[in-house]
């Protein structure tokens, strides 16, 4: 009943909270967001094509988009392994670890940046153990997985985390009490239920790590076809005065973010409909 | 302050949830809404109180002859108690019900002495003086019910209409309540609406019963009138246990079985399929046959529910079983035991011929 | 006209999106061994202190390598100060535009139901998405030398890309959704009864927003400002594209760390980069309390719902 029912007709302020809703979105996002659409249109499909398929783009594109995919796959697992733990089970300090993995969340990227290739530099808190194994971290592709994979850490734990609250340890027993041994009960049970939200996660912390520059560009070294993420080569076309050249890139970062934010709406739509 | 809809029509996208409803609420009456879920009771409330409006063009309400239909909820002057009592989370009980008073413009509004004074007379006349400094969640659901009536009472409503208004309380609590709204409805006078779907609530409390089902009113009258005298098929369902019998009409009589019942509506016409309607309490069970209409069966269980026994019957041809409800002494007289025979005889009964528009 | 809910009291889940505190003894018979239990907090201990632990310290053992009195002299340098300055007034501009549109479009979307909601969610998410690149670019690209309106910005003699407006702008970019994000699952969650009981009550909308709906999301309105303000003093790539990175003029703390540490000044790149740590952890802390205030009510709601009704009649 409560469903047919139009929330209330009896509140005011539609028109005026939608009305400047509309103007300061149309003004802060979508007019300038149409407008790179627009100038790349005009400036002709052949030197979009020419530009966005150049050697050096194209390997940063691999780059930024095969690293991304490792550093969402590394989150998803020790992200659920992070929920996992912070949920079930009780040790000291559990609060204040909870509370740390939003950090990526609030500190500028540039502070990221600067640190972690202070703490993975050869010489580094962290590197320095790692030298001795042949693992060098600082401005190879490794360190830009390390920079991708502390952006994107609050995402799938923040996801998988509300979902592993409210799993019912009911189902659990109930398991248990069918003869299911631990294992057979996560994997039957639990995980089947956390995964879409594991997935969503995953794919949120893609979606940021395609995009990020900040944390990267300390990090990684920056050169050319081996360490250059495409964020990088937009801002150096733009140094070069390359107006054209940026936008063109720009245009098929843009796209992917499109195509990537229309994805997570479709995993968070089925994970919610799902099975009801 | 007499209430009156017309010809009320309300439809959310392809869903008719009022078919055209006209309704006459007396002065100082309380008046139940009762139906089931999606009965559109809640929304005729709503309706009233201008928190929904009627289709475009579609009916009226009237305040005492006034037609306030045009007029926005705050003009109204209703007081609206809502199923989940909707208090203000973050203000005291004394807030709350100073609410209304405070939000007045300046001129209208009273003093700061008199806020006090009134919320003081409201917390006293919900019993619940003490519990000014409380927030709504230090409070019980009991509690928290009589925070949102005295809310609702405090702006001096013309009309008090409430929302499901035990609908979120436990059994005990709701039996409490519901004598107490008697007695304070006794007190004030306030010409009163409530919607509910529990049938002995309704019955319980309030003077007239509006009986609701798909978005029409199918009947209006006293607990005594809807319950005794139904006026439909669903009003006999939807206000107790019934037993139901298929036969046939023949010769102004219902045919079930070699069983014959009289009917009484007129309109009924000869060889029609219809149904007999007997409540539980309405059969007689004995041991031995005695007097006209009886017929033998035998017992299937035996229920003891309280004062109460429920015991099921077997008819001779086994087509269905019925629930018979007699008092502990009867039963006990009986001496009934699964698998005996008794005979059964329909005190009281009701005919409807069936209904083909389904 | 719903039925009877089977836990009517339970309140609304508040602050949606918060995780939730757990409580409680979490010994249940059907659980993993102690030691499969001790390996995982292990391994993702040792996961979380090598991205998050470390990286965080470090900030500040490099910033106070060099001593304190290397630290302070990081903040007498006339461009830190200026840094520092354009900053806290980029933010102090981003912070409550984005706020009044947050409130705006949560009180639109939670509130009321109409077709193509869900597009302007997503619209709304959409700079959330961008990259912080782009997402300086495009303002480039309008009024930029090159850009739209590039020659007419520059004959009638208005700055704004290489300038403060640009930053600004590019800030409120980036930072758009923060506030509207936190409100409306929020809001939402809350429902319209009690506005409506309000409006009942003879209040007008005015007084049912300031008296009953503020009052209601104000600790999701203030970590969404606080979210809010930790991205607008941190950003970073919006920013750099814009600013032109001129010295005491258009540069923010974030660029004038990137300076300091290309040009090798470690000591006074971290000394500046430890006041946005702070800034961060800051914001930790109150999101922390944030989750801790708005459950604290209602944890006790909980606890009364079981007492029944303490008051016979």
């Amino acid at each position: 009943m409560r469903f047919f029912a139009p929330k209330n007709n009896v509140l005011p302020g539609f028109r005026l909270a939608m009305g400047f809703t509309l103007f300061y979105l149309s003004l802060i996002v979508l007019i300038p967001v149409a407008a790179i659409f627009i100038k790349t249109a005009a400036a002709g499909w052949s030197q979009f094509w020419q530009t966005a398929t150049s050697p050096r783009v194209v390997a940063s594109y691999r780059l930024s988009f095969g690293v991304s995919a490792l550093a969402a796959l590394a989150n998803g697992v020790f992200g659920l392994l992070a929920a996992w733990v912070l949920v079930r089970y009780e040790f000291i300090g559990k609060r204040m670890v909870d509370a740390l993995v939003d950090l990526p969340f609030a500190l500028p990227t540039a502070v990221a940046g600067i640190s972690l290739t202070t703490v993975y530099a050869e010489t580094g808190w962290i590197g320095q153990w790692l030298k001795p194994l042949g693992v060098k971290v600082a401005f190879t592709p490794l360190g830009v997985l390390v920079a991708l994979t502390f952006i994107g850490l609050p995402f799938v734990v923040r996801t998988v985390q509300p979902v592993l609250q409210d799993l019912d340890r009911e189902v659990e027993d109930a398991a248990a009490s069918l003869g299911a041994n631990r294992w057979q009960t996560f994997y039957r049970v639990i995980f089947p239920a956390l995964w879409p939200a594991a997935l969503t996660g995953a794919t949120l912390a893609f979606a940021r790590a395609v995009g990020e520059y900040g944390s990267v560009i300390f990090i990684s070294g920056n050169m050319p076809m081996r360490t250059e993420i495409t964020p990088l080569l937009i801002v150096t076309k733009l140094e070069q005065y390359d107006y054209a050249g940026a936008t063109a890139i720009a245009v098929v970062m843009l796209v992917a973010s499109f195509s990537l934010l229309l994805l997570i709406n479709l995993l968070q739509w089925w994970s919610a409909h799902r099975g009801t | 302050m007499s209430i009156e809809v017309r010809d009320v029509h309300k439809t959310f996208g392809t869903f008719a949830a009022l078919k055209g409803v006209s309704l006459k609420i007396q002065s100082g009456e309380l008046m139940a809404l009762l139906g089931p879920s999606g009965s559109g009771k809640t929304t005729l409330l709503r309706i009233i109180a201008g928190l929904e409006t009627p289709d475009d063009g579609s009916g009226d309400i009237l305040f005492h002859g006034e037609n306030v239909a045009a007029l926005r909820a705050a003009a109204r002057h209703v007081g609206f108690v809502f199923q989940h009592y909707a208090l203000f989370r973050h203000m005291t009980v004394f807030e709350n019900i100073a609410f209304g008073l405070r939000v007045r413009p300046r001129r209208n509004r009273p003093s700061n002495d008199a806020i006090r004074g009134k919320v003081a007379s409201l917390l006293k006349l919900v019993q619940l003086e003490n519990f000014a400094g409380r927030y709504p969640s230090q409070l019980s659901g009991g509690q928290r019910q009589r925070v949102a009536l005295a809310r609702a009472l405090a702006v001096e409503p013309r009309v008090l209409l409430l929302d499901e208004p035990f609908g979120s309380l436990d059994a005990k609590v709701r039996k409490e309540l519901r004598a107490w709204i008697r007695r304070l409805h006794d007190e004030i006078h306030i010409t009163s609406v409530f919607v509910t779907h529990d049938q002995d609530e309704a019955l319980e409390v309030a003077d007239r019963v509006a009986v609701m089902n798909e978005g029409a009113i199918e009947q209006i009258g006293t607990p005594e009138e809807v319950y005794d005298q139904p006026a439909s098929a669903f009003v006999y369902q939807f206000l107790g246990n019934v037993n139901i019998f298929e036969g046939r009409i023949r010769n102004g009589r219902l045919r079930i079985g070699c069983l014959e019942l009289p009917v009484s509506s007129p309109e009924s016409a000869d060889n029609q399929p219809a149904r007999a309607y007997v409540r539980p309490h309405d059969i007689e069970l004995a041991r031995i046959v005695a007097g006209e209409g009886v017929r033998r069966g035998t017992v299937q269980h035996i229920h003891t529910a309280g004062p109460i026994v429920r015991v099921g019957v077997r008819t001779f041809d086994g087509s269905q079983t019925i629930e018979v409800e007699i008092a502990r002494e009867k039963h006990q007289e009986l001496d009934l035991r699964v698998g005996n025979v008794v005979y059964y005889r329909m005190r009281h009964s009701q005919i409807f011929v069936e209904d083909y528009s389904i | 006209m719903s039925a009877i809910p089977l836990h009517p009291l339970t309140p609304n889940s508040n602050l949606a999106r918060l995780p939730r505190r757990t409580g409680g003894v979490q010994s249940f018979p059907n659980a993993e061994p102690a030691w499969i239990r001790w390996s995982l907090i292990a391994v993702s201990l040792a996961f979380l202190a090598s991205f998050l632990f470390v990286p965080l310290t470090a900030v500040f053992w490099e910033a106070f390598r060099k001593g304190a009195a290397v630290y302070w002299a990081s903040f007498q340098d006339p461009d830190a100060r200026s840094a520092i300055r354009l900053t806290l007034l980029t933010a102090m501009i981003a912070v409550p535009l984005n706020l009044v549109f947050g409130v705006a479009a949560a009180w639109a979307i939670a509130k009321f139901d109409f077709p193509g909601k869900s597009v302007l969610i997503t619209l709304i998410d959409l700079p959330f998405a961008v990259s912080p690149v782009v997402s300086g670019l495009i303002y480039v690209l309008l009024f930029g030398a090159q850009g739209w309106w590039g020659p007419w910005l520059a004959a009638h003699n208005i700055r704004i890309i290489f300038a403060t407006p640009g930053i600004v702008l590019a800030t409120i970019f980036v930072t758009f959704p923060f506030v509207a994000r936190e409100l409306i699952p929020l809001m939402q969650s809350q429902g319209t009864e009690e506005e409506q009981a309000a409006i009942v009550l003879g209040a007008n909308g005015w007084q049912t927003f300031f008296r009953v709906t503020l009052p209601n999301i104000r600790w999701g309105l203030l970590y969404g400002v606080i979210l809010c303000n930790a991205r607008a003093m941190g950003e970073f790539g919006a920013v750099s594209v814009v600013s032109g990175h001129v010295r005491g003029l258009t540069n923010t703390m974030p660029l004038h760390i990137e300076i300091l540490y290309n040009e090798y000044q470690f000591a006074a790149a971290f000394a500046v980069a430890s006041l946005l740590a702070m800034l961060a952890l800051i914001t930790l802390a109150a999101k922390t309390a944030v989750t801790w205030k708005s459950r604290g009510p209602l944890e006790d709601h909980a606890n009364h719902n079981s007492t029944g009704d303490a008051h016979e009649h």
